[in-house]
Order: C-alpha cells, then structure tokens, then sequence
C-alpha cells in the first residue's frame, strides 16, 4: 500500500480508451476532475494508485449513468460494490398539502400546545395544593429546614436588588412628575402620584418580575438539573414524593417571601420618591408624610400586596413545571430555563391587568 | 508476544508505535514505559481494568494528552513533534469515534459527518451532502437519521452516527472507544459486525478500546492488555488464554469469559 495524503495529484488525460485517470481519486482530487469526466463515456482507471470512498461513489455513480469504468483492481471493484450497495435511497417524501392547510396545521398546533400548557399548570397547581394540604395532616412529612433554606435564597437574598429598584423607580416617578406638575403649578400632587403609583402598581409588579427573573430561572435549573440525572425518578422509587419535598418548600418559600419583598419595595419607593420630592420640588419629608397619610387611602396597599401572593404561586408553579419538562440533555435544560423566565414574567404582567380589571370593576 | 515492540521502531506495517511512554496528571502515573504496534489492517483490542488509562492511551495517541515522556508514532510521523499543517494533515488520515459518539448537539447527524468535508477544498454542497449520507448509510444507519438531531437518537445510533463522522474522510486508522458499551447484546453484535465489516471494504487499521469480551472474540485480530501502567502483553486471543498474569488469567477464564467462548464455539 503507498502512503496516502490528501497531496497526491491526479493526473486526467486523454488516452486511446477514453479519459485516463491516474494517481490517487480521492475525496481531496474529486473536486479536481475535469469537466469531461462527468460526460466521457469511457473512464480509463488502470492507472489509479488509490482510490477511496467517496472517488468509488463518484464512479458509481458515473457507472450507473451508463459510463464504463476500464482498469479497475479487483480491490477497486470491491470497493466500488460495497458503496454502491451502501448508497442511500431516499425515502419518498410524504406529499405536502397546499400552503395554507401547512399554515393552518402549524396555527392548530400551537394553539394545542398552549392549551396543554395551560392545562399541565393547573396540574402543577392542583399537586401543590395537594401537598399543601398533606403537610398541614401530616406536618412530620413537611421539611421546614428546606423551606427556609429556600426563603433565604429567594427571599432575604433578593432584598438589595429589589431595594434598590423601587427606590430608583420612585426617584423616576418623582422626578417626571415634577416637571409635568409644575407645569400647572400643581407640584403637591407628585406625592398622590408617587404613593398611588408605587403602593397600587409599581411596587410590588417590579418586584415579581424581578423575582420571577431571579426565582422561575433558579426553580428550573436546580429541578431541572434533578430531572436530567433521573433523581426525580430515584425520589419515586424511594417513595420520596416529590411534589412535597421539591415543589413545596420552594412555591410556598416564594408565596412567604414575595408579599415581604413587595412590602421592602414599597417602602423604599416611597423614600426614592420622598427624596427626590424634597430635592427637585422643595417638598419637605414631614409634609410628604402628612399629604400622603390624609390623600391616599389604606385601600392602595391592600391592593398591592394582595396580588403579591398570586404572583408568587404563578411564578413557582411555572418555574417548577418547567424544571420537570427538563428532558435528558444540557441543551433543553438551558431552552427551559430561558422559557420558565419568559413566561413568568409575561404571566405576571397578564395577571397585573386582570388584577386591575378586577380592582376597577368592584371599585376598590 | 509478551511486549509489544519489536525492537527497531521502523517496521513499515506498523501504523501506530507507542514506545516508552510516560504519562502523568500531577504526581498520578498513569502510564510508565508503555510499548505498544497498531500493524497496517488488523483490528487490535486494548483491554485492562478501570482505571488503567485505556481512554487515556486513546487520547494520548490523538495528540488531545501530551505524554510526559516517550515517543507516539502514527504513520511514521511523531505526533508529539508535529506543527501546524503537518498535524492538521495527520489528523485527516486518523478519525476518531469517542465513547457516547461525541456528536455536535447543534447540527443533525448528516451536519455532523458534514463537519470534517468542509475541509475539502473545492468540494460542491451537492457532493459534500450525498457523501455525508453515504457514511451515514455505510455505519448502518437508516435513510431518516440524517435529519434528526443527536438528541433523538438512541445510545447505539448515536455510536454509529459518530462512526460515520469519523470515517468521513476516509482515514486509515479508527479510534472507537469502548463502541459496545451500553448496547443490548443484539446492537453490539451488530456493531462488532460493522466494525469488522468496515475494516475489509475500507482496509482499515482499528484501535478499539474496550470491555466487551464479546466484541473481543467477535473483531479484534490481537489483543493488548493494560495492566501495571504499560501493555503487559499484546497477541491473539489463543494466545491470551495462556498467559498466567493473575489478572490476565481472572479476565479470560472469568465466568463472563467462558460464556463469551462457549458462545463463539
């Protein structure tokens, strides 16, 4: 056997026989076979040191079309057999419908898939509840240790972050509606705007979405990462239930710690925006006080922090559900990860105008 | 047969010589003095333990590990001398099947087999993509595994899948680690078959890492035993039964060996 390289040249001319082909036909030389060797209807190929698959499928190829190959080796014509036996028939493709019955299909599918999606989340909900309900018969099972574990990591640990935001978003609100109010000298209604807009709205909807980023994305990477090395399923074996040990320390952590966190961000909004109240409009901090307490009825914080706990259940029932969809490679874990995000956050925003539909209606 | 070299080091049917080598994680010695021939068109079986360093013979000889001392051959060039070019050259000449297929997660199998023909230069789409599925073909995988993804591939086609990529370009020498391992008994026969069946029409030299005494007496021409951080011996499967290595003796007359003999008759 010579020694082969990817180098080696091949050498196309024209004999007495046809189109002669020597040196090494291989993979590396096919792309520089002449023009006239895909029409010439004799290939003259006892000059060929070395010829490898994809050459043989080429000259099969070119045999099949009713070219003749001179001068193989019986090797070579072994060769040729093989991958001639080997080369791949094509499935016939299923016929397609006209376009829009595809555009329809795929509408159709989507549609399906969000309605089973939907319906797999009040599962989760439904297994939560039922969880809920046997830890409080049976409070031995409950894992306390775990539930603060967890509300140490979603809860005391989101508390700068979530700080730190609504006093920025009071610090905006104060400062917009400064140089909108002033415009009708009615600066003293910045407070009414601040207190209504951070207590009512803006408080505690920043803060899901803040948690639903932080919590949903952590829920389905820790269940997730569970999932992908079969523990869930080990759990089972165990008679571990997983709905009680996994899914509701981590859901009733966010359900505890969620309302808190709305409440720190209420309280720092107020003081972004009593800051900045006293900065730009000269609007001291005892009259702030004093204009907010008589103006703004105890009802906005109510409904603030009422949603704070539906918030809560969406985001980790979402979180969790996705955890366990992780199937068994990396790649699915991150596109769930990224999907529980999204859709705890787009479900927050949907709930907050069902909320307000809802508040509106029953004139709260 | 005890001992792998030869002595000279310039037997031209060798395509892979392994001579004194030394490889070590930290202080960890794996492999000390280790000699080892792959001739030209045999299958060679390397067996040992857990924990002998099989794979990480593999990867030595790959060039993926740099041995602390010794010499790797493959195809007459020193691996560990080569640069650039030179190495992208040998490369080409080996492939390379790694235990779980090793396939990119991101393209579908016909992509994957795809990979190592971009190389090629002047090669059309039309071309590149009929050879990718003639590979896929020749590993004995079915016309619809082109479009899937690795993902949706079953552990055994994932194998074959990655058989194909390493064969893509038609090299001369085979790494398969451990390619039976986590197959049912009916799909690693297959795959022995395949192998074997591979070897003949390509005339290719295989490296097969393995545990299987199956595939040991299904493919393999000459086995090599890792034991003691080196190849305690190397030689056909007869010869093996006769050698009276305690552990050796314990992997070919175990249990698990006699069945697999009784069964080849």
């Amino acid at each position: 056997m010579t020694d082969m390289t990817q180098d080696q040249k091949l050498i196309a001319e024209d004999g007495a026989g046809g189109l002669r082909l020597s040196g090494a036909l291989t993979v590396w030389t096919l792309p520089q076979l002449p023009a006239a060797a895909a029409t010439a209807p004799v290939l003259e190929l006892s000059g060929l040191t070395r010829l490898d698959t994809a050459a043989a499928w080429y000259l099969a190829q070119r045999s099949a079309e009713g070219a003749r190959l001179d001068g193989l080796d019986a090797d070579q014509r072994k060769l040729l057999d093989t991958v001639t036996a080997a080369t791949p028939k094509p499935d016939p493709q299923p016929a397609t419908g006209p376009r829009w019955r595809e555009i329809l299909d795929m509408f159709g599918r989507k549609v399906v898939a969000a309605l089973v999606f939907l319906r797999e989340l009040a599962e989760y909900l439904g297994r939560f509840l039922a969880a809920l309900a046997r830890a409080i018969r049976h409070p031995s099972q409950f894992r306390l240790t775990s539930l603060v574990y967890h509300c140490q990591e979603t809860g005391l640990r989101a508390v700068p972050i979530v700080a730190l935001m609504a006093f920025l978003i009071g610090v905006v609100l104060a400062f917009q509606g400064a140089s909108q109010l002033t415009q009708f000298g009615a600066q003293i209604f910045v407070v009414d705007l601040i207190s209504i807009a951070v207590l009512r709205e803006l408080g505690i909807l920043l803060t899901a979405i803040i948690v639903a980023g932080r919590s949903a994305s952590a829920l389905t990477a820790s269940i997730g990462s569970m999932k992908m090395h079969e523990e869930i399923d080990a759990m089972r074996t165990l008679g571990i239930d997983p709905d009680m040990v996994l899914v509701l320390p981590r859901v009733l952590a966010l359900v505890i710690t969620l309302p808190i966190l709305g409440l720190i961000a209420d309280a720092a909004g107020l003081l972004g925006g009593a800051i900045m109240s006293w900065i730009e409009l000269g609007i001291s901090p005892s009259m702030f006080r004093y204009r907010m307490i008589a103006e703004t009825d105890v009802s906005h914080v109510i409904v603030g922090l009422s949603k704070a706990p539906v918030f809560a259940l969406v985001i980790g029932i979402i979180g969790c559900h996705a955890g366990m969809k992780v199937g068994k490679d990396a790649e699915s874990l991150g596109a769930e990860t990224s999907r529980a995000v999204v859709n705890a956050i787009f479900a927050v925003i949907v709930i907050d105008a069902l909320f307000s539909v809802f508040f509106a209606e029953v004139g709260l | 047969m005890s001992g792998a070299g030869n002595g000279d080091g310039k037997d031209p049917e060798n395509v892979i010589e392994v001579r004194g080598l030394r490889t070590q994680f930290g202080s960890n010695v794996i492999h000390d003095g280790l000699d080892l021939d792959l001739r030209r068109g045999e299958i060679l079986g390397v067996v040992g333990g857990s924990g002998t360093g099989k794979s990480v013979l593999l990867r030595t000889i790959v060039g993926l590990i740099r041995p602390a001392a010794g010499k790797v051959r493959v195809l007459g060039q020193d691996v560990g001398q080569l640069s650039g070019a030179a190495r992208e050259a040998l490369e080409r000449r080996w492939g390379v099947m790694f235990q779980d297929g090793a396939l990119f997660s991101s393209l579908t199998v016909q992509e994957n087999v795809e990979v190592p023909l971009r190389a090629v230069p002047g090669l059309s789409d039309a071309q590149r993509e009929a050879l990718a599925q003639l590979k896929v073909s020749m590993a004995g995988l079915p016309w619809n595994a082109n479009a899937k993804y690795p993902s949706d591939l079953s552990g055994g086609m994932r194998k074959r899948a990655g058989l194909a990529r390493a064969l893509a370009l038609d090299p001369e020498i085979v790494f398969l680690d451990e390619p039976t391992a986590g197959l049912d008994p009916i799909g690693a026969d297959a795959f022995d078959r395949l192998i074997v069946g591979l070897r003949d029409a390509l005339n290719l030299s295989v490296f097969l890492v393995t545990h299987d005494l199956d595939t040991l007496h299904a493919c393999c021409d000459r086995i090599a035993v890792l034991a003691e951080k080196r190849v305690l011996v190397t030689g056909t499967m007869a010869e093996m039964l006769k050698v009276d290595h305690p552990w050796v003796h314990e992997y070919f007359h175990g249990p698990r060996a006699r069945a697999a003999m009784t069964e080849k008759g």
